[in-house]
């Protein structure tokens, strides 16, 4: 056991990975001998080697469509964007190939591969560097999405991700990349997709969050004084709506907190699959404290635009109240 | 600091077998007739087979269909070369080429005809499925002939486009990785002088495709495409190139698309009969046939056996196609991930209860 960031057990993920699996190779820009913007792959090339860990030219679309290229030969990529504002260019491999190349082969080919993207907001960076494009990929087929809220969610899934047959997007928090350690064992251990984590137990409400937006969460629930279930979601796609139904169930009230803007986000999906399974139980309308339907601003506004605790304590009261 | 030239670049062009029939005989490349013979009766195949599959649009009995006559000589004596292990990445147009590899071509009427099984090659054959947005599927086999070569395998991808993909940015992505990493990749572009209604020069300013490949620092050349000679030739180099571990080549093949852009379109909106018969007069077929007729490789009744048993071919094939068992509506839900998701469960449920 050892106390990592976020980043650290992000980073021992790869380092055992390529070790136990000679098949993992690393792609993307900057992270080889630089270990990654972030320093996410930090060491990696000095361990793999070139063939492995391959700062690849400046191009997202490429290095995501030459990664299906390799996954469907044999390897299992994992490939770096960047920041999330980069995912853009790399869009139209994810959508129009990543997702569809089983179903499009009737099975003949899949791509075992990871895009791991840093997103987010709250590290005030300039344009196109904190986004939240979860939205776009969880309602796109064939691909999983996937977004650790903790050092020891990170390297659990991570490892879960890489060994998952099918495409992962894996989101990571940016913000909270050094935010604070948690002991990690250095173990192989997986965390399974598909499952949220239930971060704590109560009785009142249940607040549910993703990505650095679970500790804005439980800020809140202490501030707002309420004995909630706080879930985080951890899998986006496939979401875990058996443990949101449980928890609605027993509490009868929901806040959802989301960083990406309003209009269509995941938050949506959550209240949609309430009204459809537990639409009786509720005892007040499903709050939703979110982004705005704005461009993510520069730093000056960045915080006016994240969710802050008090505008969830806000709706937790509202919630509480109705 | 005075001007000097960097770097000076010679863009080449090769033609074998002329419109005539005639071969240059310092450029021959020998070949057997039975192999001469056979990518004859491939190409024969692959016309009648294309003829087919617009007959069979016309009558309901399948989907859109992209015509490939004309360029059969680009795609016959490429993907004929390919050998177990090989790779190969078609756009949308490659009917002859996908016949040469090997593929059933009732799977090539499945899929047309709107099911995705016809996509589902066989497990020793590397076909990659239809790829439909222009230009995006070179870069897969950018990834998957480095694959092969960061396994110290021989096997090669060949990836086919068109002229309008060279426009796309995916298109450079791939070369500019495939020189980069020394990719045994084939880049074999079928200019066929029209994206839909957009001609060649709306494409690029540049006198050449082929060109393109010189700023990846990986070679380029402009073969004549109708030349079922100068592409074997050129595509055989290629090969041996990426198979030596030379990496990546680009070769254009200068040809035309007789038919319509694809059975929903009316090509005389957008260009000339005219230009149309000239390219007729340097059909890559015939030429093919004079040219082995003349030189005592073919003869009327080696003709006449070849297109009786061709025609006894198609009817199997459309025989094969029409008993294929109809896709299931399973199989829209079945194969997005190796394990359904609980949702895709309870959607299919809800579809088929
Ligand atoms: C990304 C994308 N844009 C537009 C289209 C519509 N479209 C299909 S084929 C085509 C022209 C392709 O021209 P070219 O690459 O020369 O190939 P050809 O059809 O001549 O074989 C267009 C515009 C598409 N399929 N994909
Ligand atoms: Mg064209």
């Amino acid at each position: 056991m050892t106390n990592l960031t976020l980043i650290q057990a992000v980073n021992q993920a790869l380092q055992q990975e390529m070790k136990r699996d000679p098949t993992v190779m690393v792609l993307g820009e900057d992270v080889g001998k630089n270990g990654g913007v972030f320093r996410a792959t930090e060491g990696l090339w000095q361990a793999f080697g070139d063939e492995r860990v391959v700062d690849t030219p400046l191009a997202e679309s490429g290095i995501v469509g030459v990664s299906l290229g390799l996954a469907v030969n044999g390897f299992k990529p994992v490939a770096e964007i960047q920041f999330d504002g980069f995912l853009a260019p790399a869009f139209d491999q994810v959508i129009s190939h990543v997702g569809r190349i089983r179903n499009r082969s009737r099975g003949r080919f899949h791509a075992q591969l990871v895009i791991r993207v840093p997103y987010g907001g709250g590290i005030h960076a300039p344009e196109h560097h904190s986004e939240s494009p979860e939205t776009y990929f969880v309602h796109t087929p064939g691909i999983k999405v996937v977004i650790p809220s903790t050092p020891y969610d990170a390297k659990g899934l991570l490892l879960a991700a890489i060994r998952d047959p099918d495409p992962v997007l894996f989101f990571e928090p940016k913000k909270i990349y050094r935010a604070f350690r948690q002991e990690v064992p250095e173990t192989d251990y997986t965390i399974p997709i598909g499952k949220a984590r239930l971060v704590k137990q109560g009785h009142d409400i249940t607040v549910i969050a993703w990505g650095a937006q679970v500790r804005t969460a439980e800020q809140a629930v202490v501030q707002a004084k309420v004995d909630a279930d706080i879930i985080d979601l951890r899998t986006l796609s496939p979401l875990d709506t058996d443990t949101v139904i449980n928890s609605v169930t027993k509490t009868g009230r929901c806040v959802i907190v989301q960083e990406a803007p309003k209009t269509c986000g995941l938050a949506a999906e959550v209240i949609a699959r309430i009204n459809e399974r537990a639409l009786l139980s509720l005892e007040a309308p499903v709050a939703r404290v979110t982004g705005f339907d704005t461009v993510m601003p520069l730093s000056r506004l960045e915080d006016s635009y994240l969710p802050s605790p008090e505008r969830v304590v806000k709706a937790i009261k509202k919630t509480m109240e109705f | 600091m005075p001007r000097k030239t960097l770097a000076t670049f010679r863009v080449s062009s090769l033609s074998i077998l002329d419109a005539a029939g005639k071969v240059d005989p310092n450029l021959d490349p020998k070949l057997p007739a039975k192999t001469l013979q056979q990518m004859y009766s491939l190409m024969v195949l692959a016309r009648v087979f294309d003829d087919k599959a617009i007959a069979l649009q016309r009558q309901g009995r399948i989907g859109t269909y992209a015509p490939v006559k004309g360029q059969e000589a680009c795609q016959v004596p490429s993907a004929l070369q390919l050998t177990k292990g090989d790779w190969l990445f078609p756009a949308f147009r490659e009917a002859a080429a996908t016949i040469a590899f090997g593929i059933p071509p009732e799977r090539l009427l499945q899929y047309w005809g709107g099911d995705e099984q016809g996509s589902k090659c066989a497990a020793d054959k590397n076909l990659f499925p239809v790829s439909i947005p222009v230009g995006s599927h070179m870069l897969h086999a950018v990834g998957a002939s480095w694959a092969a070569k960061l396994r110290k395998e021989k096997a090669i991808a060949l990836t086919y486009f068109g002229d309008g993909a060279t426009s796309e940015g995916d298109f450079h992505e791939a070369m500019n990785f495939a020189g980069v990493f020394k990719t045994p990749t084939i880049f074999l572009c079928q200019n066929n002088q029209w994206a839909i209604s957009v001609p060649r020069e709306r494409q690029t300013a540049a006198a050449s495709l082929a060109q393109k490949a010189i700023a990846y620092g990986i070679p380029g050349m402009q073969v004549d495409g109708n030349d079922m000679l100068a592409v074997y030739v050129a595509t055989k180099e290629a090969i041996a190139r990426a198979r030596a571990g030379e990496g990546p080549t680009l070769i254009e093949c200068f040809t035309y698309r007789i038919g319509d852009h694809t059975t929903s379109d009316d090509a005389t909106r957008y260009r000339t009969n005219k230009e149309v018969a000239s390219w007729k007069k340097k059909d890559p077929i015939d030429r093919v046939r004079t040219y082995l007729s003349a030189n005592n490789m073919w003869d009327e009744n080696q003709e006449k056996q070849l297109q009786l048993n061709t025609a006894a071919q198609l009817d199997k094939i459309v025989q094969a196609y029409e008993t294929f068992p109809k896709p299931k509506i399973n199989d829209m839900f079945d194969y997005l991930y190796a394990q359904p998701t609980q949702e895709l469960v309870q959607q299919k449920q809800e579809l088929t209860s």
